[in-house]
């Protein structure tokens, strides 16, 4: 589904990212690890087109397309989705308007027709329930006012409305008490499918324990220093990254 | 090039036999007095504080028709556009500084709804109490509106009345011959635990430029009520300067709306009196302007006594060439403690060239007030844009969405549900974007 090689990335002269090569394929779930200033939330950036970053080398394919070039709204229009670490609050405008415009300019964007009232409608009722979330959600400012966990349901819940063929989760865990991140966690995994596929970025092992990765890959450094199975997130969760630090001096 | 000034003193010599009122003695004295403080003063110029930041003297420098009334033909469907649809509402309609009786609906029933023009010869007792005792003598354009106004709208609601459906007062020019300088006046009284809704609008339909010197005053007993709101959104060969004076008395609540997205040059002087305990004071703006265009929001609050709120919430979007004043005093007196007076003003610039002068002004001589203020001067914030863009909404759309959102907290009070969607209506209209989200 998306293939990355050799992505050499920074931003203001600074190199991040050193040379990263990942392919995720339809149906797999893959976890990036690594320990804070790794590159972890850049390199999912990057995948959803943010402008900030100045790509020195490498490629980004996605389903046999060079992605390069094309705008973050292009990028959702072909499947990509990215849950936010930090979703930003936008006054004014409810979830349930902002839900609407995002699928409907997908579908414009895809040459579709748009998304009937009635359809719309009976898919917020379904996902709501899916996240357990109040439909009250649906009438509130964007983000606004929300806690942590709520911000964090509410983009999962923007990914089961928009139904990505690539989720990038950053660092979604961060934030949720335990409950929370229950029901987050068996809301992407009721999501998955063989079409699919899921990018988990995260610190700890936790949210591993709900969404069982394929692949687990430990970034270092700008780079990925170690691939395995999940078995490595328990490793690192007892090791400690310290373990991998020593290792790549 | 004429002095307008000088056309101006010249033709009130001739004017003042003509204008309505010429034969009430107290009002031909105040006009006299008031044109002898317009010729002290003169028109202001930019090494003036107050007109820093706005030069008048682009849209002053040609050759006004200093206009008395003059007949013109306009239809219904040529206006119909600037009124509220779907509501019924009274009208006021003026052409040219001439009632139109046939397009406008007054009453006399349990209000007033009627014209400056008849309350000058009918009602001189009510006159005498109010007209000139909320706008100050010794503005420039207080004073020059004072001298020639003889018609405008008048409403008098008298005590525990509520005016059962919004008043829509239009202001049209329609001259074909050449630039006009008009002056209009509106006196609206609320008495004791009265209501009214007011909706204003200032429209030139003609090919040349307009000048409209607009003077509104508003007085709000005891517990009255009163929302006012002013649509801005005239052609841009057409300037405006709009002195609105409200003075309120105890447990009044006044809300004036100022919503600016038209005109060439406009200056709106609002000052607020708040003259009895327990008044609130609302104020709200949203402008949103592009090529060429000057919007000059000067505001007042005056607090003289204890216990009072004030809110005043200005929101600016500026494309293109524009440029935008805020200029907002908050005055709290001595006597006046307990006041809680909150003021903001918040701007975004979307282009390199647009331009806002910001000011916010406090004077406190009282020592157990909270008052707060603030202004900011940004563009849109680059990461909601990306966190829009990555859920699929192009980023025109995106900015639309984010700008719109921006601005929309000053609508929050507007209490004419139909108002308020037209007021979305012509946001979106000049962010050019589709506003499904918002309605």
């Amino acid at each position: 589904m998306i293939k990355i090689k050799d992505l050499q990335a920074g931003i203001e002269g600074k190199d991040i990212l050193r040379g990263i090569n990942l392919e995720i394929n339809s149906g797999e779930v893959h976890a990036i690890m690594g320990p804070n200033g790794s590159g972890k939330s850049t390199l999912s950036s990057i995948i959803a087109g943010r402008e900030d970053y100045e790509i020195s080398s490498g490629s980004i394919d996605f389903e046999g397309e060079d992605l390069m070039d094309l705008s973050p709204e292009d990028r959702a229009h072909k499947g990509i989705f990215l849950s936010f670490q930090y979703p930003v609050e936008i006054p004014g405008v409810t979830v349930s308007n902002f839900i609407k415009t995002a699928i409907n300019e997908s579908r414009k964007g895809r040459g579709e027709e748009p998304m009937g009232a009635r359809e719309m409608l009976a898919m917020m009722r379904e996902k709501t329930a899916l996240l357990e979330m109040d439909k009250s959600y649906l009438s509130r400012s964007l983000n606004e006012g929300f806690s942590g966990g709520e911000k964090k349901r509410n983009e999962i819940f923007q990914m089961a409305m928009l139904q990505p063929k690539l989720a990038i989760l950053d660092e979604t865990d961060s934030g949720l008490d335990i409950d929370a991140l229950r029901i987050v966690a068996n809301g992407v995994n009721k999501l998955r499918s063989k079409n699919n596929a899921v990018l988990v970025i995260t610190h700890y092992q936790r949210l591993l324990d709900y969404i069982e990765p394929d692949f687990v890959h430990v970034l270092y450094n700008g780079k990925i220093v170690k691939s395995g199975d999940k078995s490595l997130a328990l490793e690192l969760e007892a090791k400690g990254y310290d373990w991998i630090k020593a290792e790549n001096v | 090039m004429t002095d307008l000034a000088q056309d101006l003193l010249s033709s009130f010599v001739i004017a003042e036999a003509e204008l309505n009122g010429s034969k009430n003695l107290a009002v031909v004295n105040m006009r006299k007095e008031a044109l002898d403080r317009f010729e002290a003063l003169g028109f202001p110029t930019t090494r003036e504080e107050e007109w820093k930041y706005t030069n008048l003297k682009p849209v002053l420098n040609r050759d006004y028709k200093i206009m008395l009334k003059s007949e013109s033909a306009v239809s219904f469907g040529d206006i119909k556009q600037y009124l509220l649809s779907d509501l019924d509402t009274y009208k006021l309609i003026f052409i040219n500084g001439k009632y139109s009786s046939w397009l406008s609906e007054s009453t006399h029933q349990s209000y007033d709804i009627c014209t400056f023009a008849a309350a000058l010869n009918k009602y001189p007792e009510i006159l005498s109490k109010f007209l000139g005792k909320a706008a100050p003598s010794g503005e420039t354009f207080v004073d020059l509106n004072t001298a020639f106004a003889d018609d405008g709208a008048y409403i008098r609601v008298k005590a525990n009345q509520t005016v059962d459906k919004p008043i829509e007062i239009i202001y049209l020019t329609t001259e074909e011959n050449g630039s006009t300088f008009s002056q209009a006046r509106n006196l609206i009284v609320v008495e004791q635990n009265a209501e009214v809704q007011i909706v204003e609008r200032h429209q030139n339909l003609g090919e040349h430029a307009s000048f409209t010197n607009f003077v509104s005053e508003v007085f709000a007993a005891r517990d009255a009520r009163v929302s006012y709101y002013k649509v801005q959104n005239d052609s841009t060969k057409a300037s405006l300067v709009d002195n609105t004076h409200v003075r309120q008395e105890s447990n009044s609540n006044v809300h004036v709306g100022t919503y600016t997205f038209g005109g060439k040059l406009v200056r709106n002087n609002l000052h607020f009196y708040s003259g009895g305990e327990r008044t609130e004071s609302h104020m709200d703006g949203i402008t949103i302007i592009g090529e060429g265009q000057t919007v000059d929001h000067h505001t007042l609050v005056d607090h003289q006594e204890p216990n009072c709120y004030s809110r005043e919430l200005y929101k600016g979007i500026y494309l293109d060439k524009s440029h935008g004043v805020f200029n907002g005093k908050v005055l709290v007196r001595q006597k006046a403690q307990k006041t809680n007076a909150f003021q903001q003003n918040d701007n975004i610039l979307l282009s390199d060239k647009a331009k806002v002068d910001t000011k916010p002004q406090l004077e406190i001589f009282a020592d157990d007030v909270k008052c707060s203020h603030g202004c900011t001067i940004g563009q849109l914030d680059k990461n909601a844009l990306f966190y829009l863009r990555s859920r699929g909404i192009p980023k025109r759309e995106a900015e639309g969405l984010m700008t719109y959102a921006f601005a929309s907290d000053a609508l929050e009070y507007v209490t004419i549900p139909q108002l308020e969607k037209r007021l979305n209506r012509v946001i979106a209209d000049k962010l050019g974007i589709n506003l499904e989200f918002a309605l």
